[in-house]
Order: C-alpha cells, then sequence, then structure tokens
C-alpha cells in the first residue's frame, strides 16, 4: 500500500528515461533488420524526450520542454531520409539485413 | 502579447543569401529543362562568393563593435564564427565546382546535390555560430541529414547506398548520445545556454558527488562530438562511409563536415565547460593520441586510395584534438587559434586532393583502388604534380600548408607541456607519411602493366582544374605566407561568453 501512495518523483522519470535509451542503445547494436534499428534510433530520441520534460518539470523552466519539440522535428525529418535510404536499398536487395549489407571493407 | 527577440538580418544575411538562393536554384532548376554545362555549380560557387563578401563585411563590422550574441542568445556572432563560416563558405564553393563535371560523367545531373550542400553548409554555419546547445544540435540535423543523402545520392552504385544507410544508421545513434548529454547537462546547470552554462559552472561549486549528472551529461556530449569529427574510438563508420560515398561527397564531408563539427566541439568545452577542463582534457588527450596512432598506422595498410584518405582523415582529426587538448589548459592562447588554423588549411588540402581522385576513378566512381593512380605522372603530369603537392602538405612537408598546420598544434601542445602527445604526433606523422609516398610511388615510379591502355583516359575539366589550381595555390601561399592567417585565427580568441 505504502509503494502505491508514493508520490512518483523526478527521479523515477529520469531512471525510466536511462532505461529506455539503455534498451534502444543495445537494440541498435544487437538487431540486424535496419528497419528495427532506425526504430530503436526513435527510442533512444524519445527516451531523451522525457528526461527532458522530466528536467524542465524539476528545474521550473520551460525551456527544456519547447526542446522536445524541436527534436520531434528533427526525428520527422531523420524518418524521411533514413525510410527512403532503407527502401532505396531493400528495392534492390529484398529482405536484406545489416550484415548482408557489407560491400565495403578495407 | 508575445514578445518576439529582435533579429539583426545583417549578421544572418550570409545564412539568409545561401538559403533563398540555393532554393532559387532548385526550383527554377527544376521548371526548366537540364542547364548547360556546370551552370548549377557556378551559380551555387556564386552564392557562395556573395555570403562570403558579406562575411569579410561582418568580419570588420565585429573587429570594431566587438562579438555580439543575437535572436534571444541563440546565436553568437564573433571571429571564431566568421572564421568558420568564411572557411565552410569557401569549402562548398570548391567542392560544388568539382562536382560539376563529376555528376554529368555519372549522368546525375541536376540542382539537388548543389542544394543538399547548400543545405549542409548552412547547418554547419549554425553550429559554428550556435550559442545555445539545443540551436547546435539542430545545425548538426541539419548538416548530418543532408549528408546522409549525399552519401546515399549516387543511384546506380550499391556502394554509395551502402554508405547512406551506415552514415545514417551510426549518425543517427551518435546524435541520440549528443541529445541525452544535452538533457543531462541542462539538468544539472539550468540553461542550454552556453555561455550561460558557461557563467554558472565557473560559479557554481560542487560538493563531493553532486555533479555526477552533469559529468555523465559532458561524457555522452563527448561520445556524440567525437563521433561527427571521427575521433578514434568512434571512428569505425568513416572508411566505409568515405570510400562508398560519391566522390566529391566524400570531400565535402572531410572538409564542412569535419570544420563543423570541431567549431561545435571548441564552442562547447572552452565557452560552456570552460571551468570543467580538468575533466575533459584527459578525455581528449586519449582521443587524440589513440586518432593520429591508429589513423596514421592503418592507413599505411589500404589498398584503396579513399579508404586510406578515410584514415588519414581520422589522423589529421587527432591532430586538431591536440589542439583542443592545449584550449583546455588555464590560460592558453594557442589551442583554438592552432585548431581554427589546422581546419581551414586541412579543408582545403582535402578538397583539393579528392577533386584529384575525382577525377581518376573515372566513369562509374568505382577505381578507386591505388593502381588507378598508375601511370598518372605520364598521362597528367600537371594532376600529378598537383596531386603530389598535396599528398607532401597532408604528410607535412616545409614550404607547404600542411607544415604550418602540424607545426602550430604541436607548438601549442609544447607550449602546454604536453610533451608526450607532441612527441607520439610527429612520430605518427613520420609513419602517415609512408602513405603518401606510396600514392606517389604509383603515380610516378610504376610500371605500366597489361590492359592499362585500354583504361579509360583521365580527363580534366575546366572546372575541375580551377578546383585544383586554387587549392594548389592556397596550399603553397599559406606555406610560404602563414603570417596573415595565423593573425586571423588569433582574433578568433575573443568570443561571447
Amino acid at each position: 500500500m505504502t509503494l502505491l501512495a508514493t508520490t512518483p518523483t523526478t527521479t523515477w522519470y529520469l531512471v525510466l528515461g536511462a532505461v529506455l535509451f539503455g534498451i534502444g542503445a543495445v537494440g541498435v547494436l544487437v538487431r540486424r533488420n535496419p528497419l528495427v534499428m532506425f526504430m530503436c534510433i526513435e527510442l533512444m530520441l524519445n527516451a531523451v524526450n522525457l528526461s527532458f520534460v522530466a528536467l524542465a518539470k524539476r528545474l521550473g523552466d520551460i525551456g527544456g520542454q519547447t526542446t522536445v519539440f524541436f527534436v520531434m522535428v528533427v526525428a520527422a525529418a531523420e524518418v524521411v531520409v533514413g525510410l527512403g535510404i532503407i527502401v532505396s536499398i531493400m528495392r534492390r536487395r529484398p529482405g536484406a539485413t545489416a550484415d548482408d549489407i557489407a560491400e565495403l571493407k578495407g | 502579447m508575445v514578445q518576439y527577440p529582435s533579429i539583426d538580418w545583417l549578421a544572418i544575411s550570409p545564412l539568409v543569401i545561401l538559403l533563398g538562393g540555393t532554393l532559387l536554384v532548385l526550383v527554377v532548376g527544376a521548371l526548366t529543362k537540364v542547364w548547360p554545362r556546370g551552370l548549377y555549380a557556378v551559380s551555387t560557387a556564386a552564392l557562395s562568393a556573395a555570403a562570403l563578401v558579406v562575411e569579410m563585411v561582418l568580419w570588420n563590422r565585429v573587429g570594431h563593435e566587438g562579438p555580439v550574441s543575437i535572436i534571444n542568445d541563440a546565436l553568437a556572432i564573433d571571429r571564431f564564427t566568421l572564421f568558420v563560416w568564411i572557411g565552410v563558405t569557401i569549402a562548398t564553393g570548391l567542392v560544388s565546382l568539382s562536382t560539376a563535371d563529376y555528376l554529368r560523367r555519372e549522368d546525375l545531373e541536376g540542382p539537388e546535390t548543389y542544394t543538399m550542400y547548400v543545405c549542409a553548409a548552412i547547418g554547419a554555419m549554425i553550429m559554428a555560430a550556435s550559442n545555445d546547445m539545443v540551436v547546435l544540435f539542430l545545425g548538426l540535423e541539419t548538416l548530418s541529414i543532408a549528408l546522409y543523402v549525399l552519401a546515399a545520392s549516387h543511384r546506380r552504385r550499391v556502394d554509395s547506398q551502402e554508405s547512406g544507410l551506415k552514415y545514417f544508421v551510426l549518425g543517427g545513434f551518435a546524435s541520440a548520445f549528443f541529445l541525452y548529454g544535452i538533457a543531462l547537462v541542462y539538468g544539472a546547470v539550468g540553461t542550454t545556454n552556453i555561455a550561460r552554462a558557461g557563467q554558472l559552472l565557473s560559479q557554481q561549486v560542487f560538493v563531493d558527488g553532486d555533479d555526477a549528472l552533469l559529468l555523465a551529461g559532458v561524457a555522452l556530449l563527448m561520445v556524440g562530438l567525437a563521433f561527427k569529427v571521427a575521433a578514434v574510438p568512434f571512428h569505425f563508420w568513416t572508411p566505409d562511409v568515405y570510400q562508398g560515398a560519391p566522390t566529391p561527397s566524400t570531400s565535402f564531408m572531410a572538409s564542412v563536415g569535419k570544420f563543423a563539427a570541431f567549431a561545435a566541439m571548441l564552442r562547447v568545452l572552452t565557452t560552456a565547460l570552460g571551468a570543467r577542463a580538468d575533466d575533459w582534457r584527459p578525455v581528449v588527450w586519449v582521443l587524440a593520441v589513440a586518432s593520429v596512432v591508429v589513423g596514421s598506422v592503418l592507413a599505411v595498410v589500404q589498398s584503396d586510395v579513399k579508404r586510406m584518405l578515410a584514415y588519414s582523415s581520422i589522423g589529421h582529426a587527432g591532430f586538431i584534438l591536440i589542439g583542443v587538448e592545449a584550449a583546455g589548459h588555464a590560460g592558453d592562447q594557442d589551442g583554438i587559434p592552432s585548431s581554427l588554423l589546422y581546419l581551414l588549411l586541412y579543408s582545403v588540402l582535402v578538397i583539393g586532393t579528392f577533386t584529384v581522385v575525382t577525377l581518376v576513378t573515372r566513369s562509374g566512381d568505382r577505381a578507386s583502388d591505388i593502381g588507378s593512380f598508375r601511370g598518372l605522372g605520364k598521362e597528367r603530369p600537371l594532376l600529378a604534380l598537383a596531386m603530389t603537392v598535396f599528398l607532401l602538405a597532408q604528410a607535412g612537408m616545409p614550404v607547404t600548408s600542411g607544415f604550418i598546420a602540424k607545426f602550430s598544434v604541436i607548438k601549442a601542445a609544447a607550449d602546454n607541456e604536453s610533451y608526450a602527445v607532441a612527441i607520439i604526433a610527429m612520430v605518427a606523422s613520420v609513419v602517415s607519411a609512408f602513405l603518401y609516398l606510396r600514392i606517389m610511388i604509383s603515380m610516378w615510379m610504376s610500371d605500366a602493366e597489361s590492359g592499362d591502355e585500354a583504361r579509360e583516359k583521365v580527363a580534366v575539366p575546366w572546372t575541375a582544374g580551377v578546383v585544383v589550381l586554387a587549392s594548389v595555390v592556397f596550399t603553397l601561399v599559406a606555406g610560404v605566407f602563414p603570417g596573415w592567417l595565423i593573425d586571423a585565427t588569433r582574433d578568433a580568441l575573443v568570443v561571447v561568453r
């Protein structure tokens, strides 16, 4: 009961943000589907957004909250370019994973 | 009633000229038939020249009136900013000209590539001028997204698309780290403004463990920036991306991309985190030493010239980091000027080098192995001579700009008693000279092999010729008379604080 009655503090949100960011980072490193890797990057960006909002709330500053809008716009622009590149590769080699796309070697 | 910030239009007019001009070229280019030879490139170069004129006017204005912070402290207009702006604009003009014939050769003619160059240049300029970390992030993304497109822009080469995908995934990954760093520093300091964060941090005293949030933020910022400047151990993308991307785009990444990333790094580290220099300086030290050593050694074992130059660019990033490390010492006056000088001289050098590589890779942009340079000395002696000048300059030969660049960062390190890093840099510089000699030997001394006659002749169109000539002249002039450039970089020490 006491646990449920506790009010969430900023730290909770920061920890959640860090965990989400970690999941995203690990996802980029271990997943092999370009689309899933891309989704993991979006997860990382949104984890940062959560941290920004939590910190802005704690600091009582509107700046951190407005930053989130900029980050969302940037993420949207990245989606456009990223999907464009992924589609152009998939059209040439359907079902390619990150391991298959390895023509460039030293 | 909302209060809008007042806008100093003259101060941002280089950005307005570039953006307006390139959108005009794009729209008119889309509505008309393909323009005659090289006109897209010439109009983009003319735009750069127009922006350059305004930047010179601003340089004088800042000299009289001192640095200003504009648009609600979002952008800092000081000589540091303007030095980078001038460098980026010149690089954009040169790369545009060197692209002109490439696009026709590869049958990709159109205004889009040039628009991407200019958009990336605008992002780079915003990064250099930003006085707020969120603005810095926006500039970084404007630059990066345009570079992803440029890397993937050769539609018929699968290498180019692979390079674009790799750059995109790893670039996005690094941007996320950088952004997380901004969030944590914001949480610790209470502002994202760079100058104000610097003031607050110089007054703030942290007692045991209080600064964990700040230190974590600084570490994440360093990861993001080190990735963008391609410092070891965050360099893995560089060889693949440089090799796969269309060669003119590679030269754009190596010049403008590096210029902007280092400018941002210098501004964040010295202005915002200047009071915490003892925390970040050892990190920069490690990055610098690892980059010069790994860059030089791995460059030697490559067989593809674009990969070699990618590793050599990692080595050069290490040299610039030596200047950044010097800037972290208390009371230092040489770190920032030497880094800026290195960046400008290296940018021109690398554009010249990659312009020659563009011509040698011939139709299809594939022949970038070292054998493609065989016999260039006989076939195109002047082009081979220019390449020799660029390679000697990159190796740090006296009488060329490369010597001045390397000398100034090593002197900055030695003045701050970082003797270890200075010695390591000099040894690495000797190792990397071997790589440049390999290309030169291939050009001048290798015997012809069977099948060489069947190869396509290397054509030198006038646009690329102009770029190579301008780069050679600048390399030699800056090598013999570096005084005026060194004075200009010294002026860049006065920044908005």
